[in-house]
């Protein structure tokens, strides 16, 4: 186990930079997810750490040792981290036994000390007994746990997870991330999980580090980033925030301000020393809204209603921004109809700090 | 300044290193001394070599007899190839893989061999005519030995080579492109003629450039079919005159093979030329398209594609048994004339023949292992490398392959007719000369399905023994090698089908005690006993039939395109 130190870490591909100027220190025994679309860079983040990649500037260091920096780069089989890949990558040629014992076996350790303890990694997860099967008799939750067992069996210092539940149905996803979680608390081993599903990243996760076109957008826990979103590409990119222009009224003031928004004024909160600007946004959820029951809030357009069982997910432009699209949930019952005229409220936001270095 | 890492690249570096000796000693080094002989004749930059060849009418009447054979041999294999590849891949014919496997496997016969066995059956000997009373009188010259005959033997050899290259080009065609015609208005006929023919051009192209230098450099079928009737081409030029002058033409010879490789070289670049043209992406992939149903015509067509077979594999595969069976020159075969005689003769008795056929195994024995063992580390570089040389690598290890054999040959001579500096070990005139020509000339063999073995793996499976800790050696030995090993293992069993009978190169390399079969087969047939060279031939045939049987069990762990005759 041992702290992992992303330091001003830039990765370039020909003119293209996969990686741009990331730095993230991960405590030991810490839960960190990378989370980001597709091409934000956090598989080649990944590879960059395990070795697979080399940086072209900056420099990574696992526990108090430089494994990769300008002046050269420590070999993936030097660095004692493990990955469980996306696709398992057991070896088809061997048992589920010879996959997990395979760096023990490179690692010349004793014949009968290592069976113990290929023994022991097949019952911590849950495969007694099925270490004499091939791979490809194994389903794709038990593959998912010889991958796993393989990685911890030779205690790496460092567990790298390339969205291993990318590959299983709904179902068994469920169970995994119950096992990963687990498994976590059980061993206190460093762990990079990387994903871009948002669920998954939220519920495993101690922090969250968000990607966006090769740079860090935010690094911050699950809550925060939910509430307290660093940028716009955050703000919109976790659980579908609605972005919504608008102008600080006032400074702030025990974590909350006043702002103009829709032709309305709204107490928001933020961050502490907001001073009233022009041309801000604010992040709302489709919590916050709901339709207006006295004469306060704003007039718009209801475009659809999509029923979907016990709610509607209702699209709504405001009059006083033709080009925004709000969406909502209206419980049963929905009494809202497309192309109907209706009136909104808006309970509550957060005020987006003006754009400078993410925290 | 960051601080220095210390990186474990060792291994690494050492196997690049080795394969850089491997691809320099049997790629480079031939090509380049070749090319030494031709500019510098004895150390010194003259022009001399290319003068002589020049001014000799030799040369200009056999290079003219090239282009001949060559365009003419290249067209008939692009329109049979093609023209089967077409009613193949996409009509609802039945029986396909049969028929794939029966008309590609002409392709697994040695060119010598299928030269023997039209030769018998055809000739004034015929013992298959001879079976109707059919046989022309003895003394007649048999009509292939001819241009035309040249020109038969070498489509029909290389027939198979081009239906294979546009079969898989039609194999990509995506059936939306076909359908969009379709229902554009357009019928079968004029869909076939205006959307996939056009879209096949680039394989068409790459597999006429294929055929032409396959045919440029033969030399088993204007060796058994042009020598006596002293039509001769440059590769058989090249071996009249070594057989000849010896050591002392050797110069000469050079020209000549350059000028072979020149002329194939030509062939190539012209296909090049011609792709790029006009633009034949194909952007999407999708499904292939649906088969076209023939209807009535079905049983018409699907006769006349056996019959193909008939003509092109399974009678002269007969009549080569058959001339095999008979006691003498020109006996009709009866129940009470035939015999197993020849085989026993050239099995047990022929001391050249014996000796032949215990080099060759062991001489495509050794090239098929070698190949596997170095194709492993060398398909490594190039598939999964990362270095930008690694595509010149490919390049260089594919040229002794695509330049004729007879280039490869008069090079290995040029190295080793001196002994080896320093070492004073003499390759020349030994079995030796002609296993490194072997290795240069096979080693792509099994190169290419090692490459797209390495394309179907997961690069992940190396990269999770590489976070296990293990180093490059014990990566390739326990996770790479095993999972690449079927293709690999695939290639040298084509490598041993191919060295097996070989005789471009042995015909102009072997030694008294150094003979090949394909060699043996050669003086055997020159000599005028068919007889036993047909003999020698149905074993040969008869093994490699058999490996293609026991390959094709390694069928199901194999990319596919690896084995030339599985559909």
């Amino acid at each position: 186990m041992a702290r992992l130190t992303l330091d001003h870490v830039t990765k370039s591909f020909a003119d293209f930079d996969a990686v741009k100027d990331v730095s993230i220190d991960v405590a030991d025994g810490e839960f960190l997810a990378v989370l980001g679309p597709s091409g934000c860079g956090k598989t080649t983040l990944l590879r960059l750490v395990a070795g697979f990649e080399k940086v072209s500037a900056g420099e990574i260091r696992i526990g108090s040792d430089v494994v990769s920096n300008s002046g050269g780069s420590v070999a993936p089989e030097k660095r004692r981290v493990g990955i469980v890949f996306q696709n398992y990558a057991l070896w088809p040629h061997m048992t589920v036994a010879e996959n997990i014992g395979y760096s023990l076996k490179v690692a010349k350790l004793d014949k009968a000390v290592a069976r113990r303890k290929v023994e022991d990694a097949l019952a911590l997860v849950n495969l007694q007994g099925l270490g004499d099967r091939r791979p490809a008799n194994l389903s794709g939750g038990q593959r998912q746990r010889v991958a796993l067992a393989r990685c911890l069996v030779a205690a790496p210092s460092l567990v790298l997870f390339d969205e291993p539940l990318a590959n299983l149905d709904v179902h068994l996803r469920a169970s995994m991330e119950d096992e990963f979680a687990a498994f976590h608390k059980r061993s206190g081993t460093t762990i990079v999980y990387i994903t871009h599903d948002q669920a998954e990243a939220m519920a495993l996760a101690d922090r969250i580090a968000v990607m966006d076109h090769g740079r860090l957008a935010q690094l911050a826990t699950p809550r925060e980033l939910y509430h307290e979103p660093a940028n716009e590409m955050v703000a919109s990119f976790i659980s579908q925030g609605i972005l919504l222009p608008a102008d600080v009224l006032s400074a702030e003031e025990a974590g909350h301000c006043k702002v103009r928004v829709l032709e309305t004024e709204l107490v928001v909160r933020c961050r502490p020393g907001e001073l009233p600007r022009a041309g801000a946004k604010i992040c709302c959820r489709s919590a916050d809204l709901e339709v207006s029951a006295d004469s306060s809030g704003f007039d718009g357009l209801v475009k659809r209603v999509i029923y979907q069982g016990g709610a509607a997910r209702i699209e709504f432009t405001p009059a006083a921004g033709p080009d925004l699209t709000l969406h909502f949930e209206q419980p049963d019952p929905v009494t809202l109809v497309s192309g109907a005229e209706a009136r909104l409220r808006l309970k509550s936001g957060w005020l987006i700090p003006a754009a400078g270095p993410a925290s | 300044m960051p601080t220095r890492i210390r990186e474990s690249r060792g291994q690494e570096m050492a196997l690049t290193a080795a394969v850089a000796v491997v691809i320099v000693l049997l790629s480079l080094l031939p090509m380049l001394r070749l090319v030494k002989e031709i500019v510098a004749p004895g150390g010194t930059l003259s022009a001399i070599a290319i003068e002589t060849g020049l001014r000799s009418p030799a040369t200009w009447v056999a290079t003219w007899h090239t282009l001949v054979v060559g365009i003419g041999g290249t067209l008939l294999a692009v329109l049979s190839g093609t023209l089967v590849a077409v009613l193949v891949s996409l009509t609802d014919i039945r029986g396909r893989s049969a028929l794939v496997l029966c008309y590609v496997m002409p392709l697994m016969i040695a060119p010598q061999v299928t030269a023997l066995a039209w030769l018998q059956l055809f000739g004034p000997a015929s013992p298959f005519l001879k079976l109707f009373g059919a046989a022309p009188p003895l003394g007649t010259k048999n009509p292939l030995y001819s241009t035309s005959g040249i020109i038969l033997l070498l489509g029909v050899q290389y027939g198979p080579l081009v239906f294979l290259l546009v079969r898989a080009g039609l194999r990509k065609l995506p059936r939306e492109l076909v359908e969009a015609a379709r229902a554009g208005g357009a019928n079968w006929f004029t869909v076939l003629i205006t959307i996939v023919l056009p879209l096949m051009t680039p394989s068409i192209m790459a597999a006429s450039a294929l055929a032409f230098v396959s045919c440029v450099g033969n030399f088993g079928i204007p060796a058994f079919l042009g020598i006596p009737a002293n039509y001769l081409v440059l590769p058989t030029l090249i071996y009249q005159k070594l057989a000849g002058g010896g050591p002392a033409v050797l110069g000469e010879t050079a020209f000549l093979s350059v000028l072979i490789g020149v002329i194939a070289m030509a062939g190539i670049l012209a296909q090049e030329v011609m792709s790029r043209r006009r633009d034949y992406r194909i952007s999407s992939t999708s499904l292939s398209a649906e088969p076209y149903e023939l209807g009535r015509w079905r049983p018409v067509i699907q006769a006349s594609l056996w019959l193909l077979i008939l003509l092109v594999l399974v009678l002269p595969l007969f009549g080569l048994v058959l001339t095999s069976l008979v006691p003498g020159y020109g006996i009709a075969l009866t129940a009470k004339t035939a015999t197993l005689d020849n085989y026993r003769f050239v099995l047990f008795e022929h001391d050249a023949a014996n000796r032949a056929f215990f080099n060759s195994f062991w001489l495509s024995i050794a090239a098929a292992f070698f190949a596997v063992i170095v194709a492993v580390p060398v398909g490594y570089l190039i598939a999964w490398g990362k270095q930008r040389w690694v595509r010149l690598l490919n390049l260089s290890v594919e040229l002794p392959y695509a330049l004729p054999g007879v280039v490869l040959a008069i090079a290995s001579l040029l190295i080793f007719l001196r002994p080896i500096p320093f070492t004073g070990i003499q390759l020349y005139n030994t079995v030796w000369i002609i296993l490194y020509a072997y290795l240069a000339r096979f080693l792509v063999l099994a190169l290419r399905p090692t490459i797209s073995g390495y394309h179907q793996i997961d690069r992940a499976l190396e990269e999770a023994a590489q976070v296990a800790g293990a180093g490059l050696f014990t990566r390739l030995r326990t996770i790479v090698f095993p999972l690449v090993a079927p293709a690999a293992i695939a290639g040298g069993l084509l490598i041993f089908m191919t060295a097996l009978s070989e005789l471009t190169v042995s015909a102009l390399l072997w030694s008294s005690g150094s003979e090949t079969i394909g060699v043996v087969m050669f003086s055997f047939e020159q000599g005028g006993d068919s007889n036993y060279a047909a003999a020698m031939s149905v074993i040969t045939v008869a093994v490699t039939f058999v490996l293609m049987l026991v390959t094709n069990l390694l069928a199901p762990h194999l990319p596919s395109g690896v084995l030339p005759w599985r559909d």
